[in-house]
């Protein structure tokens, strides 16, 4: 028997012999006269044969099957999913920006150049660097272009023996696989009982091996590194550059110049920070600053301005090279442009208070089911943990399923590692408070839920496409033929 | 074979069952249980020199990579092979056929200063 809904089929089960969406002439001649023999199939290829209408739906609904910012509440910590202005989109769509060509002369793309080179003043205005490089495609890669650009630094001053780069454990694991990636020796410290860096635990492992100490800031648990001017000096007094991971720039843009922080080098996420999309892994931008003395050293080319023209022929003879071919994602740097010019020195820190109250708004309406794993004052994101005495066998992985349910995307879990049975909740300045009422309203009854019927919740999603994916035998049996 | 009576143990949750000089290494059932569903066993290869709290293995599960730190220094000598085919032993039997590889010590007092069962379980508590 046929079933009667097809909608949730694959089109090779829609499928049915002869269907066509465009019907074509058949061909004058058999297929050998166009083809050599030997490239010939034997037999037919195994496409699904549909209408055009049929396909359009196909394609409609599994598109409809997305869960998108543009369409609920995105909680997804340390990934700062804030909305994402349409104008923008409409301005870096403007002809001028995408019928160019990477070999067109520089004559003839001012326009885009002085974008670049405004943008890149802007970084530097709201960071206190001296230099940014646009190349790196997103924040791993400006991590490595900035460990990179450190080695370029340390191996010009023939300081050959730093071989080693220190990681604090509340850092995002990108910062380790990047000093593992740039042939490091990658040394991890524990955090101290506040979340915070152990700066014993720092000074032990600060030698005249040490090339970089990476620092993500705010850290992952959310909370501002206190002693961070302290940490730089000691960083510094062992000869070592300052990296500060900048993907958690929105706790600060406006409220702090990392350059003041003591950094020498850091990245930023123009996709998160800067309100430009987060592409489904790409394309992203994530540019990198540099303080002065370590600038000589980025990728090049920069742009430069000489006499009123935007030029890429600058001379940066100590630079690393080339971190990406031609000159990085240059429309969402656009986007990040245009973000940047919709602030001045006062509104710009506006963006981190409100990323600031919403989270701890959030923390504090949670309070008593889900608490926050370090009970203090968060930055743009709290870290929730569960007391499994209290959740009838429920663990974090089941309540974020079961969030899918009520509409809204999971937050960030499992990570931070040092934290338990971890939700990492972070909710941006552009949701409003009836957002995060909403949230917490879903959340509480959860709660409920866990202490009256915890099966609903370890079994959820109950209202997706898909139930329960059985991700063990996923992952360890992978079936990859498609 | 290895209870967790016979073996001792690091704050990092690896256990060690010493014979001789050889160390056989695995991970505790309590950590077993924090880690979850094991999916994959990244084994270190054998002939490799390892050192004691230096991280040699990855035990990747549904939730999250971990690494495995050697408990004492020396040359593996052996790994279990069979964690290949069926990483979900380290679930089903951490201190028994679950176990992952073995080091020849070169500094078998390394041994004494691991923690036997009771201060092990001590330190869970925190």
């Amino acid at each position: 028997m046929e079933t009667i809904l097809t909608h949730n089929q694959l089109s090779l089960e829609k499928s049915r012999p002869g269907r066509r969406g465009v019907r074509f002439e058949t061909a004058q001649k058999p297929a050998s006269a166009y083809l050599p023999e030997g490239y010939l199939r034997k037999t037919a290829p195994k496409l699904p044969e549909l209408s055009e209408f049929e396909t359009v739906r196909h394609f409609t609904r599994l598109s409809e099957l997305n869960y998108c910012l543009d369409g609920e509440f995105y909680p997804l910590g340390s990934c700062t999913m804030k909305y994402n202005p349409k104008a923008y989109d409409l301005l870096s769509s403007l002809d001028g920006f995408t019928q160019i060509h990477p070999f067109t002369p520089e004559s003839a793309v001012q326009g885009t150049l002085k974008m670049m080179y405004d943008f890149q003043e802007l970084l530097k205005k709201v960071t206190g660097l001296a230099a940014f490089t646009l190349q790196p495609a997103a924040g791993a890669h400006g991590e490595l272009t900035g460990i990179l650009t450190a080695r370029a630094y340390h191996d010009a001053r023939k300081d050959l023996k730093r071989t080693e780069v220190i990681v604090p454990d509340t850092a995002h694991g990108t910062n380790p696989a990047t000093a593992n990636m740039a042939g490091y020796t990658v040394i991890n410290i524990k955090s101290a009982a506040d979340g915070c860096v152990d700066k014993e635990a720092l000074q032990k492992a600060l030698s005249d091996r040490t090339a970089v100490v990476m620092l993500t800031v705010p850290n992952t648990v959310g909370l501002f590194e206190k002693d961070i001017r302290e940490i730089a000096d000691m960083v510094h007094k062992a000869g070592a550059l300052f990296y500060l991971d900048g993907a958690n720039f929105n706790a600060l843009a406006g409220l702090v110049k990392p350059a003041d922080l003591g950094a020498d080098l850091m990245h930023l996420n123009v996709h998160k920070s800067f309100a430009a999309p987060h592409g489904g892994g790409g394309p992203g931008a994530g540019p990198v600053g540099a303080a002065a003395h370590v600038a000589p050293f980025l990728p090049k080319p920069i742009v430069e301005c000489k006499n009123g023209k935007y030029t890429l022929s600058g001379k940066m003879p100590k630079s690393l090279g080339k971190m990406k071919a031609f000159y990085g994602n240059i429309a969402v740097c656009l986007r990040g442009y245009c973000y940047l010019r919709q602030f001045d020195d006062h509104t710009l820190k506006e963006v981190a208070e409100n990323a600031v109250l919403n989270a701890n708004y959030v923390r504090a309406a949670l309070k008593g089911k889900f608490n926050a794993f370090f009970d203090c004052a968060c930055m743009h994101e709290c870290v929730l943990s569960i007391n499994p005495s209290e959740m009838n066998g429920v663990h974090t992985s089941d309540i974020a399923k079961r969030l899918l349910d009520y509409g809204f995307y999971a937050p960030t879990i499992y990570f931070p590692l040092i934290v338990p049975e971890a939700m990492m909740v972070e909710p941006t300045e552009t949701e409003s408070k009836q957002m995060l009422d909403a949230f917490v309203a879903v959340m509480e009854k959860i709660y409920n839920e866990i202490q009256t019927e915890p099966q609903t919740v370890k079994d959820a999603p109950h209202s997706q496409c898909v139930c329960r994916i059985d991700e063990v035998s996923a992952a360890r049996e992978p079936n990859l033929r498609w | 074979m290895y209870t967790e009576e016979n073996c001792r143990f690091t704050k990092t949750h690896e256990w060690v069952h010493m014979e001789g000089d050889i160390a056989t290494v695995g991970i505790s059932n309590h950590a077993q249980e924090e880690i979850s569903d094991i999916v994959f066993v990244d084994l270190p290869k054998v002939g490799q020199q390892v050192t004691a709290g230096q991280n040699c293995c990855v035990i990747e599960s549904v939730k999250s990579a971990s690494e495995i730190y050697a408990p004492v220094s020396g040359e593996v000598v052996e790994v279990n092979e069979a964690l290949n085919g069926d990483p979900a032993l380290v679930n089903r039997e951490p201190h028994g056929n679950g176990w992952l590889f073995k080091i020849k010590m070169t500094a078998p007092a390394e041994y004494e200063n691991l923690l036997d069962l009771k201060a092990y379980k001590a330190t869970l508590g925190k």
